[in-house]
C-alpha cells in the first residue's frame, strides 16, 4: 500500500478550513507536528455506486394537492418530471408532447420518503442466524466495517418500504458497538448488487452508539461496562485517529521513506475527524446527547443527528444551538430504561424549539408507514397547541432527513432541478387510510399500486407457495 | 432567586395537591355523554345519540336521554363515541420495561414447562404503562405471556385499565402455547420435538385431571414430565372450559393444531397466524378466533412466507372472528398502536365496523367477558371513549375516557414530562420543580 493507492481527495479546501478551526481544540495535533496545510488524502470510495436511473418518460402530475417539503401546500398543483429530474412545480404547467399525464384530482403529491435509520438488508427478512449481519460485535470499536458489505439487496423489506413511498434510506450498522462502522445511503431501487442501489455522491456516515447497548454487549467481555467506559472508549479511539492522521500528514509532506502502515479502522476515524464522514449517533437520553456534543467538540468531528433521541425534547435548545438534528419515533418508548421518558410530542417539541426534527423507523414494518408516524407526531403536537400544518410536518420525512444525510441538494423536496423522487398518494398522506399509489425514483415509475406488473418482488419471494397472493411490494 | 425558588416550590406543591385531589375524587354517580356519533358495536351506530352512565354501568343509549339530577354532562359535539377498546396479547401491568429484568414478568424462566406461570400474580396496577394506554382509549387487555422458548408459556388474564386497585377482571383466560421453533441461536426444539411435548403434556394433563387423587397416591400413578402445578393449570384446557392460546404461524402447523383441537375438544384461539388466511374457511368452520397484528407483512421467518396486509380482509370475508393485538412482538408500551393496526386493516380491505369489533366486542367474547364489556348497551360496564375524530385514524385521540364509569384523568407520566419540558426557558423554576 503506497501513495499510488491514495487518490487525491476532492474537498481538500473545506478540510483545510475545518482543520484551521479545529487546530486550537486538538492538543495532539500540535504535538504531532503535522502540517495543517497538508491536505488529507485518505481514500474514500472503494465501492463506487453503479446506480443508473431506470428508464423514465416525461411525466406530469396535474391538479393534485402538492406538499413540496418546503412548508408549501399547493392546491390544484402540478409536478413535471423529465429526464429523471423535477422540471417544474406549480399550477397550470404545460406537458411536453410525449408526456404521461396523470390526473391528480383528489390526490396528494409529496417528495419521496426518506428514512435515515434502517437495517433493511443487514437484518433482512427472513431473520435467522444466517442473515444477522448488522452488528460486528467482536470489538467495541469497528469503524473498519461498512454496512454496504452486509446489505442483501434481495431483502423483501426493500420492496415493502417502496410501497410505503420510501425512495431513499440509510442503512446503518447496529448499536452493539461504541463505533459500529460506516453506514450507506441507498436509493430504494430493486438491484442485484448493493452498488447498484448506492445513492450517487451521498456522503458516508459513521454509526456510533451511546448508552446501554454497548455496555450490555461488552460489560462482561472486557468493557465498556459503564457509561463512563462508553465515553472513554470514543475518546481513546479518536485520539488514536489523531495520531494516525499525523503520521500520514508527515509522510504526505515530502513522501520520503516508507508510508505508515495502513489501518482501516483509524482511516475511517480520520475521515470523521476531517468531517468528510459525519456521525449518526444513537443516543436516547438528553444528558448523553450533551456529553456527546462535548466529545464531538473535543475532537472536532460533526454529529449530523442523534438517533432515537427519546429525550431530545429535554435538550432541544442545545440541539438547535449546535446544529444537530434529531431522528425520532412517533411513539416508541419504555422498552428499556433509557427509553423510559420517550413521549409522543417529542418530534413536535424539537421542531417547535427550532431544531431539525425528523421521523425514523429502525424497523422493517415501521418504514412502510412513516407517513402515519409523522401524522401521529403532528397530531400530538397540535394537541399541545402547536399550529403544525401538514405542509410543515411532511418535511419530517423528506427535507429534514435529506438535510441530515447531506443530500438535500439532490432530493428531499419538490424543487426544480432535484431528483424526481416523488410519491403520489391516494389520500391525505397524514392518515391511516392513505396508500402510496405511484412511487417515482429519478423519474422512473417503480411502483404502482394498481398495476401488479409494477410491484417488484425480491428473488427470495418468487416461486414460494401461493406467491400469487403474497410477496412483492404491495403486500 | 431565593424568592422565585420558594414560589416555584409553592406552585409545585399546589400542582401536586391538585393532581392528588383529582386522583382521589370518587367517580360521579351519573354521567350523560350527549350528542355523540355512537358506535354501540352491539346494536348499530346512532347519530346524535346519548350514553347514560350510572354507578359504573351503562344504563341507557339513545337519542335525547334525560340526565338524572346532578349528573355530569359531557357534550361530544357529534364526535365518535365507542366502547373502550380491548387489546389482545399485551404485557400491560407485567412489563414496565422490557429490558429491565426486575420489572419484566412477561415470561417464565426458560428451560421450564410452565403452564402454571400465571400473569395474574404479577399485574401491577401502578404501572406507568397503564395510564399511557388508557388515555389512548384502551380500557381492557388480554395480558398474556410472551414466547418463552418452550411450549407452554403460562396463563393469561384479562384486566381493565382503570383506577384500581384491582385490575384483574378474569383470571385463567387461557394457557399460552407456542408451536413455532424459537429460531436463531436459541433454537432447541425442532417441530416434532414441540409437537411431542405438546401432545404428551396435554395427554398427561387429561389423565391427571381425571384422577387427581390417584396422582398423589404413592406408586399409584406413573411419573409425568410436567410439574403438578402445570398439569393443574391445564385441567380446564383439557376439559374445554378454558381456551388454549396457540401462537403458530405456518399454514401446515395451523392445520395440525386445528385438527388436534377438534379431535380433543380443545377450545382453541390462534395467535400470530401469519398464514391463517390460507385456511380461512377451515378456521371459520371450526369457529376458532384469530388474534394477530395485521401490519406484519414480511416473511420474518420461514413460517411466515405468506404474511400479508390482506390477512384481516381475507379472514373477515371468510367469517373468522378476529381480535387485534397491538404492534406485533412489541413490548407492553405499544398497546396504543391498537387503533393503527385496526385502521390499517381497514385501509387494506377490512370492513370498518368489523375492525372496530375486533378491538371491542370480539375479544370480549373470545376471552369470556362479553357479559360485562364490549359494546355500548345497557347493563354493560361503562367503558366509554369520546374521540376527537375517526377512532381508527392515527391523528385521532380520546377527549374523554370512562372505565367502569370512572372518568379517567387524561394524565400520564408522559403528559407530565411533556408539560415539564414544554418551555425550555431554563430560568425559573428549574425543571425539577415544575
Amino acid at each position: 500500500m503506497g501513495k499510488n493507492g491514495l487518490p487525491a481527495w476532492g474537498a481538500a479546501a473545506i478540510v483545510v478550513v475545518a482543520l484551521v478551526l479545529a487546530w486550537a481544540l486538538i492538543p495532539a495535533l500540535h504535538k504531532s507536528g503535522a502540517d495543517k496545510h497538508v491536505a488529507d488524502q485518505f481514500p474514500n470510495d472503494q465501492f463506487p455506486s453503479t446506480y443508473k436511473p431506470l428508464p423514465s418518460k416525461p411525466t406530469l402530475i396535474r391538479n393534485a394537492t402538492v406538499l413540496t417539503g418546503t412548508d408549501k401546500e399547493i392546491d390544484g398543483g402540478d409536478v413535471l418530471m423529465q429526464n429523471g429530474k423535477i422540471v417544474a412545480v406549480g399550477k397550470n404547467l404545460t406537458a411536453p408532447a410525449n408526456a404521461v399525464v396523470i390526473d391528480g384530482k383528489g390526490k396528494f403529491v409529496t417528495p419521496g420518503v426518506i428514512d435515515i435509520h434502517s437495517h433493511l438488508g443487514v437484518y433482512p427478512s427472513p431473520s435467522n442466524e444466517a442473515t444477522a449481519d448488522g452488528n460486528e460485535m467482536v470489538n467495541p470499536v469497528t469503524a473498519y466495517v461498512r454496512a454496504e458489505n452486509s446489505v442483501w439487496p434481495q431483502d423483501p423489506g426493500f420492496t415493502r418500504a417502496l410501497a410505503g413511498g420510501v425512495t431513499t434510506l440509510e442503512i446503518l450498522p447496529g448499536s452493539g458497538n461504541l463505533i459500529g462502522g460506516r453506514s450507506v445511503v441507498l436509493k430504494n431501487v430493486p438491484a442485484v448488487t448493493t452498488q447498484g442501489m448506492k445513492f450517487p455522491n451521498a456522503p458516508y456516515d459513521l454509526k456510533m452508539a451511546c448508552g446501554e447497548n454497548p455496555k450490555r454487549v461488552y460489560g462482561k467481555k472486557g468493557g465498556p461496562m459503564t457509561l463512563m467506559g462508553d465515553v472513554a472508549g470514543y475518546r481513546a479511539a479518536f485520539q488514536k485517529a489523531i495520531e494516525y492522521r499525523a503520521k500520514w500528514r508527515n509522510y504526505w509532506k515530502d513522501k520520503k521513506g516508507d508510508p505508515p502502515d495502513r489501518d482501516l479502522n483509524l482511516e475511517t476515524l480520520a475521515l470523521v475527524l476531517d468531517r468528510t464522514i459525519p456521525v449518526q449517533m444513537h443516543c436516547y437520553r438528553g444528558d448523553q446527547m450533551a456529553t456527546m456534543i462535548d466529545v464531538a467538540k473535543e475532537f472536532g468531528f460533526r454529529i449530523a443527528a442523534f438517533h432515537h433521541a427519546a429525550e431530545a425534547y429535554k435538550v432541544a435548545d442545545l440541539l438547535k444551538k449546535n446544529h444537530i438534528c434529531a431522528a425520532m419515533w412517533a411513539d416508541w418508548w419504555g422498552f428499556k430504561m433509557e427509553a423510559y421518558d420517550g413521549i409522543p410530542e417529542n418530534i413536535a417539541m424539537v421542531d417547535h424549539a427550532g431544531a431539525c426534527a425528523m421521523i425514523h423507523s429502525d424497523d422493517p414494518l415501521g418504514i412502510q408507514r412513516l407517513n402515519q408516524e409523522v401524522a401521529k407526531a403532528m397530531a400530538a403536537g397540535r394537541r399541545m397547541g402547536y399550529p403544525i400544518t401538514r405542509a410543515h410536518a411532511i418535511a419530517w420525512m423528506t427535507r429534514n432527513p435529506a438535510k441530515a444525510l447531506g443530500i438535500l441538494n439532490q432530493t428531499g423536496t419538490l424543487e426544480k432541478g432535484k431528483d424526481a423522487d416523488v410519491v403520489l398518494w391516494d389520500h391525505d398522506p397524514l392518515s391511516v387510510y392513505a396508500h402510496a399509489q405511484k412511487v417515482f425514483i429519478d423519474g422512473a415509475l417503480l411502483y404502482d399500486r394498481n398495476n401488479p406488473k409494477l410491484s417488484p418482488r425480491s428473488d427470495f419471494e418468487i416461486g414460494q407457495e401461493d406467491n400469487a397472493n403474497t410477496g412483492g411490494a404491495g403486500q | 432567586m431565593r424568592t422565585s425558588l420558594i414560589l416555584a416550590g409553592v406552585s409545585a406543591f399546589a400542582f401536586a395537591s391538585a393532581a392528588l385531589a383529582q386522583q382521589a375524587a370518587p367517580p360521579p354517580n351519573a354521567t350523560l355523554v350527549r350528542h355523540g356519533h355512537v358506535y354501540t358495536v352491539g346494536a348499530g351506530t346512532l347519530n346524535d345519540a346519548d350514553v347514560l352512565i350510572e354507578n359504573g354501568k351503562i344504563t341507557a343509549v339513545g337519542a335525547n336521554l334525560t340526565a338524572p339530577p346532578g349528573a355530569k354532562i359531557i357534550d361530544a359535539h357529534g364526535k365518535p363515541v365507542t366502547p373502550g377498546l380491548m387489546a389482545s396479547w399485551t404485557q400491560l401491568g407485567i412489563q414496565e420495561l422490557q429490558l429491565v429484568a426486575e420489572v419484566n414478568d412477561s415470561a417464565p424462566n426458560q428451560e421450564q414447562d410452565s403452564a402454571a406461570f400465571d400473569v395474574a400474580d404479577a399485574i401491577n396496577p401502578a404501572s406507568s404503562e397503564i395510564p399511557v394506554a388508557r388515555i389512548a382509549g384502551i380500557t381492557r387487555s388480554l395480558v398474556a405471556p410472551v414466547d418463552c422458548g418452550d411450549v407452554f408459556c403460562g396463563t393469561a388474564a384479562v384486566i381493565d385499565l382503570g383506577l384500581g386497585p384491582n385490575l384483574v377482571v378474569k383470571t385463567k383466560a387461557g394457557v399460552m402455547a407456542v408451536l413455532e421453533p424459537n429460531g436463531g441461536d436459541g433454537q432447541k426444539n425442532a417441530r416434532p420435538d414441540i409437537w411431542t411435548k405438546f401432545r404428551e403434556t396435554l395427554d398427561d394433563a387429561r389423565e391427571y385431571c381425571a384422577q387427581r387423587a390417584g396422582y398423589h397416591r404413592p406408586g399409584g400413578y406413573r411419573d409425568q414430565r410436567s410439574l403438578r402445578v402445570d398439569l393443574d393449570a391445564l385441567c380446564p384446557v383439557t376439559q374445554g372450559s378454558e381456551p388454549l392460546l396457540v401462537h403458530v404461524e405456518r399454514a401446515s402447523s395451523i392445520g395440525q393444531v386445528l385438527a388436534y383441537a377438534q379431535a380433543n375438544h380443545i377450545k382453541l384461539v390462534l395467535f400470530g397466524a401469519s398464514e391463517a388466511w390460507r385456511l380461512a374457511n377451515d378456521i371459520a368452520a371450526a369457529h376458532v378466533p384469530v388474534v394477530f397484528d395485521n401490519d406484519v407483512n414480511l416473511p420474518t421467518s420461514f413460517s411466515q412466507l405468506g404474511a400479508t396486509l390482506k390477512t384481516a380482509a381475507r379472514l373477515d370475508a371468510a367469517g373468522v372472528t378476529i381480535a387485534f393485538q397491538p404492534q406485533y412482538d412489541g413490548p407492553a408500551q405499544y398497546a396504543r398502536t391498537l387503533t393503527q393496526i385496526a385502521g390499517n386493516a381497514v385501509a387494506n380491505g377490512m370492513n370498518w365496523d368489523h375492525a372496530l369489533a375486533a378491538i371491542t366486542k370480539n375479544p370480549a367474547a373470545v376471552f369470556g367477558i362479553a357479559d360485562s364489556y364490549g359494546t355500548l348497551e345497557p347493563g354493560k360496564d361503562a367503558d366509554v371513549v369520546v374521540w376527537d375524530g375517526d377512532p381508527l385514524d392515527v391523528t385521532s385521540a380520546p377527549t374523554a375516557v370512562f372505565i367502569k364509569g370512572a372518568n379517567i384523568p387524561l394524565v400520564s407520566r408522559q403528559t407530565r414530562l411533556r408539560d415539564r419540558y414544554r418551555d425550555l426557558d431554563k430560568k425559573n423554576p428549574p425543571f425539577a420543580y415544575r
